[in-house]
């Protein structure tokens, strides 16, 4: 039997002119647009996106608010000598409607909302939606932060414990028996009687618990199911070392799960800083939380000043709702028994 | 079955361990001591400083605290509150475990009950109105700002409609007058001493009723009259006994705390459930049901749900730290004297020992919840029951 020649002739190979990074760069933005179809086809994680992008709206706009407020000069005979601008009134932490109200009686605080305090005014006379957009931008830097170090940790451990197995995926599983076992909120008051908690610190505390929790047992198994495929053992014979496997096999592989987390991360992270806040454990200037906090600790209840517990708790609950159904939304993806096809 | 729950206890109790050092270094790790709070009194000589340091033992290496520290916990000897001073810790946690104990139990047995109820439902009916109302409900209350949901209820059913008391485990004014040696502590512990004495009734009940020569509706009888003959017997020994308008009181207290906390929780167990249906419903031994002609209650209940329910009974260790978290504020909001209130108060007041005494408490709750958990699904989980068989 004669063997014919076994190159393929020039019709059938194809050669690549095309550079490498092109071609990287197609196959990610064909990866995106097949992703954003499924995403899209569940309107919950839209609706999810559209508030967030209404959150930093809020947050965006208040600097270029206080910057147009400090431009309106009062005349000093309108604001009883104290306010020179209207930043002064609307400032959201050191702010002061001294403004006369009807009959020339100065604005009792909390004062209901009205056009000039679209949200009312919360007991030292602070406006209360200047205090919410600017809270925004807080609980924004707040939340991703302590969600990415929480996901990046627990991705990485995930991706390690599940590559090395034995000794070192035995000690991080346990550690994060022990994680899961912790109570979470009486765990951070217990916290804020040793020492005094702020943003800063919360979200350490936060990422450290979410990373080495429950997050990376789910990561764990994911990137399990990835270690056993064939091109793992391809790269293994390639020469690829244990580090090069890792960040450039198995974690890009148990992203898509690391994004879910991290909403999820986002909304944990601020309900409990808002819990704390309204708790009254928590050092910041302001928060969601701490408006409720104010009102609370001042004595109004629901009945006296509604807007001061509504409107912050409202937020609170689309902030986070917001996340989740992103969170949510990207189920589909995460999760391919979901999927109609 | 026996070696499962060995192994488990075994695994709980070097948790609780860890947890309990976890507590200590915790305390260690942060800045200060308790002679630090003196450091600005010009009172207080270098001589007093250190008696008082060697009192409280802070002269000693770190591990002889340690070890004196794990002893004091596991001997209950938990030291004296600053905030309270002469009462000793555990006095104070004594009194107030049982009230979180009942407030946590019966919350969490409606909302499991109810959003199992429910989910098993609205998964069967899925895609129809009832489904998609009641998820986006569900939804709504389990992402919902705690704290305001337990404000707007206190407001709704406290204030508007004046149903129930704002806030409190009694009603000061009943009590005042009530004969000598008579305290809430004690008519409380015969409350839960009734409930337990229900518990165990029903219980043997339904091992009366599971007797395979039992008909079907006899069984039914006897699991469903046989609680309610306990309920009447009980409801009518405490009329009698005179002491049954201060347990009244105790209960009309509990019912608004014990409601907004199953509200929050009954979400994440229906969503669960139904989830984990929609996934039982497409197994094959339940089409075979269907082609069997059984009748379609029968099928949702009796094959479907039983599989269905253990990744929600799964679900219940993972949730309770939220549950938790909520019976704090729910502690807090309708001042409820109970564990969470007191840790919270004592992180105010930066009462250290009582702090942490709350806390290992805590601790101690969580875990000996899990290892019930444990238990409920070895039960439950035929792979685990049969094999050790």
């Amino acid at each position: 039997m004669l063997v014919k020649n076994s190159i393929p002739s020039g019709s059938d190979a194809k050669i690549i002119s095309e550079s490498l990074w092109r071609i990287r760069l197609n196959l990610l933005q064909q990866a995106w647009k097949n992703n954003w179809q499924i995403f899209t086809e569940k309107k919950i994680g839209l609706v999810g996106l559209w508030i967030i992008g209404f959150f930093i709206l809020l947050a965006i706009s208040h600097p270029i608010l206080m910057a147009y407020w400090s431009s309106q000069e009062l005349p000093p005979e309108a604001m009883m000598g104290h306010n020179k601008s209207l930043a002064d009134v609307y400032d959201p932490i050191r702010g002061l409607d001294l403004r006369p109200g009807k009959d020339m009686m100065p604005l009792s605080h909390p004062a209901a909302p009205s056009w000039r305090h679209p949200f009312g005014t919360d007991p030292m006379g602070r406006d209360v939606l200047s205090q919410i957009m600017y809270s925004a931008r807080i609980e924004f830097l707040f939340g991703v932060f302590s969600a990415l170090l929480s996901v990046f940790l627990a991705t990485l451990v995930g991706a390690v414990s599940a590559y090395f197995g034995g000794k070192i995926d035995a000690f991080f599983m346990r550690l994060a028996d022990l994680v899961l076992t912790l109570p979470f909120l009486p765990f951070l008051i217990f916290l804020s009687s040793l020492l005094t908690l702020d943003l800063f610190k919360l979200g350490l505390v936060l990422g450290l618990l979410g990373g080495f929790g429950g997050r990376t047992i789910v990561l764990k198994s994911q990137a399990l199911s990835i270690k056993v495929r064939p091109y793992i053992e391809a790269a293994k014979i390639a020469g690829g070392s244990h580090w090069h496997i890792i960040f450039r096999h198995i974690i890009p592989n148990i992203l898509p799960l690391s994004f879910f987390y991290l909403m999820l991360g986002v909304t944990s992270a601020v309900m409990s800083e808002a819990t704390l806040s309204f708790l009254g454990l928590l050092q910041a200037p302001i928060s969601w939380g701490l408006i409720m906090n104010f009102a609370r600790s001042f004595g109004y209840s629901f009945y006296e000043a509604w807007w001061l517990y509504l409107i912050p708790g409202v937020t609170i609950t689309l902030f986070c709702g917001s996340f989740y159904l992103v969170g949510r939304g990207l189920d589909t993806l995460v999760n391919p028994k979901l999927r109609k096809r | 079955m026996g070696a499962f729950l060995l192994k488990r206890t075994l695994h709980i109790f070097l948790i609780l361990f860890l947890f309990v050092s976890l507590t200590y270094l915790l305390f260690q790790v942060t800045p200060g001591s308790v002679v630090d709070k003196f450091l600005g009194n010009p009172k207080m000589t270098p001589e007093i400083i250190a008696k008082i340091r060697a009192q409280f033992g802070l002269d000693d290496p770190w591990y002889v605290q340690y070890f004196r520290y794990l002893k004091n916990v596991f001997t209950g000897q938990l030291g004296i509150s600053y905030s309270q001073y002469p009462t000793p810790v555990w006095d104070i946690l004594k009194d107030r475990i049982p009230r979180t104990l009942v407030l946590f139990l019966s919350s969490r047995v409606i909302s499991f009950y109810l959003g199992f109820i429910l989910g098993k439902i609205i998964a069967w009916k899925r895609g129809s109105l009832i489904d998609t109302s009641t998820t986006a409900v569900g939804i709504t209350f389990w992402t919902m700002y705690y704290p305001l949901l337990a404000i707007v209820n206190i407001w709704l059913f406290g204030f508007l409609l004046g149903w129930f008391p704002i806030n409190g485990f009694t009603n000061p004014l009943l009590w005042l007058n009530a004969p000598e040696g008579l305290t809430v502590n004690l008519i409380f512990a015969y409350m839960i001493l009734t409930g337990f004495i229900f518990l165990i009734l029903w219980m043997i009940a339904w091992l009366i009723a599971k007797k395979p020569e039992l008909s079907g509706k006899t069984k039914k009888r006897i699991i469903y009259i046989s609680p309610l003959m306990v309920v009447i017997i009980a409801v009518l020994v405490w009329g009698f006994s005179g002491y049954g308008k201060y347990a009244w009181d105790i209960i009309y207290h509990m019912i608004l705390p014990i409601f907004t906390l199953a509200l929050i929780s009954f979400g994440g167990t229906m969503l669960l459930t139904r989830d984990s249906m929609m996934e039982t419903i497409q197994e094959d031994y339940v089409m075979a049901a269907r082609a069997k002609g059984l009748p379609p209650k029968l099928i949702r209940d009796k094959y479907a749900a039983r599989t269905a329910l253990l990744p929600v009974v799964t679900s219940l260790t993972l949730s309770l730290g939220f549950v938790l978290s909520g019976g704090v504020i729910t502690e807090s909001l309708f001042s409820w004297p109970g564990l969470g209130r007191t840790l919270l108060d004592a992180a105010l007041m930066q009462d250290v020992p009582l702090a942490i005494g709350a806390f290992a408490f805590t601790g101690v709750f969580v875990l000996i919840a899990h290892l019930v958990v444990d238990i409920l699904y070895a039960v439950l989980d035929p792979r685990i029951s049969i094999e050790t068989i």
